[in-house]
């Protein structure tokens, strides 16, 4: 168990239809992600906790990534991984994202 | 959007509630940022899920109101765990004061989370009590199994004290999952990796045939949904009378079938014709193959 934690500068973002929402599930090769609006002076704050050890680097480019492809701000991203490769970390993400903007069904 | 198929079996626990009930009318309880998860697992070195893999809550069935809860295969293979079974028994708690239409259980799981040991044991007999003690009130509580992981151990138990269980074909019910067979009595016993055996003898359409599962459905949400809505008015009387009934019937079964060596061994005594064809059928095909046989047999 490892367990992560990395701060993002925020950018402006049009304000969430939903205060949080959760994707994916804590199984092997996959992982939850909890995405919620949080107080965070305008930046994004994710923290992970993972089964599989030293792989700092990969979750630090992976969500670089993300950040910088959609504006983020005052949100904070929960994550539990059972070792998600860094392509299903990255579409988890964006639906969680996309979960998050969207109108309650 | 009715005429879509949802299959239930590759569905997550979040996303079979979501079909299941009224749109737009699940609010959970205890959610995933409430974050009351295991105290277990991290001195173990495991992650936790937030809803530690089960998703509690109410919502509305054909505009009825229910509680439901829904566990999750892919966690821990929905073993239940102290906060896990902690959610189901407390709805099922809230329930004696809410009074709602019913009571739906989503069961996916192996039993007991073995890493939680006696917590889990005693999480399984505190759902199982706060089950009974609903049922006593005669509200109805509905069992759902179609779901990857089927429902064993503990889990098992409790489906079969529920008021009614609703299976799909690849569903599977059972005590001891057919590895735990195995690994106990042998491979000659049970080959587990022989699945043709294993859903011949644990899936839906025999639990269904034994009288255990009093619905077979197609793996579709929607039919998990429309035979729901049709039980939700089913109540098991839960007193001795019955249970004697049940006692006799259970004995009658081994009386018949004792010396079976196979489920289709079962089905051919049953009366069913061409038995070794049953696990081919589609549900609609099935059911009109083993009508005439389960006629005047069904409790």
């Amino acid at each position: 168990m490892e367990h992560l934690d990395f701060d993002f500068p925020g950018r402006p973002m049009a304000p969430p239809a939903r205060s949080g929402a959760i994707v994916g599930v804590v199984s092997s090769g996959n992982l939850e992600v909890l995405i919620e609006q949080a107080p965070l002076n305008g930046t994004c704050r994710v923290s992970i906790d993972t089964a599989v050890q030293g792989y700092g680097p990969i979750w630090q480019a992976v969500l670089a990534d993300f950040v910088a492809r959609h504006a983020l701000a005052d949100v904070r991203i929960s994550i539990n991984d059972v070792g998600a490769t860094p392509a299903v970390v990255g579409l988890r993400l964006v639906q969680a994202l996309e979960e998050l903007q969207q109108a309650a069904r | 959007m009715n005429a879509l198929r949802h299959s239930y079996y590759e569905a997550s626990a979040r996303q079979r509630l979501t079909v299941l009930l009224d749109a737009g009318s699940f609010h959970e309880f205890l959610p995933p940022a409430a974050r009351v998860t295991s105290p277990h697992l991290p001195a173990l070195g495991l992650p936790v899920a937030f809803d530690d893999g089960v998703v509690v809550g109410r919502g509305l069935l054909d505009r009825h109101p229910v509680l439901v809860a829904a566990q999750e295969g892919g966690f821990l293979g929905g073993a239940v765990g102290e906060v896990h079974g902690a959610k189901i028994t407390g709805l099922l708690e809230r329930a004696l004061a809410d009074k709602p239409a019913a009571v739906l259980l989503l069961l996916e799981s192996g039993g007991v989370r073995l890493h939680e040991a006696n917590a889990g044991l005693i999480a399984v007999s505190e759902i199982l009590r706060a089950l009974l003690a609903l049922r006593a009130t005669h509200t109805p509580v509905l069992a759902l199994i179609g779901g990857t992981y089927g429902c064993f151990g503990g889990m098992g138990i409790v489906a079969r004290c529920c008021d009614a269980v609703i299976m799909s074909e690849v569903g599977r019910l059972g005590l001891s999952g057919p590895e735990v067979i195995e690994t106990v009595a042998g491979v000659e016993e049970f080959d587990s990796r022989d699945r043709a055996l294993v859903w011949r003898t644990l899936g839906g359409k025999h639990r269904y045939l034994l009288g255990e599962a009093q619905r077979l459905v197609a793996d579709d949400i929607g039919a998990f949904r429309a035979t729901a809505i049709e039980l939700l008015t089913t109540r098991r009387p839960l007193e001795l009378a019955a249970l004697e009934a049940e006692q006799a019937r259970l004995e009658a079964r081994l009386a018949r079938y004792g010396d079976c060596r196979d489920a289709a061994d079962i089905w051919a005594r049953l009366g069913v014709p061409r038995p070794e064809r049953l696990p081919l059928l589609d549900e609609a095909e099935f059911h009109q193959a083993v009508a005439p046989a389960l006629a005047g047999t069904k409790p």
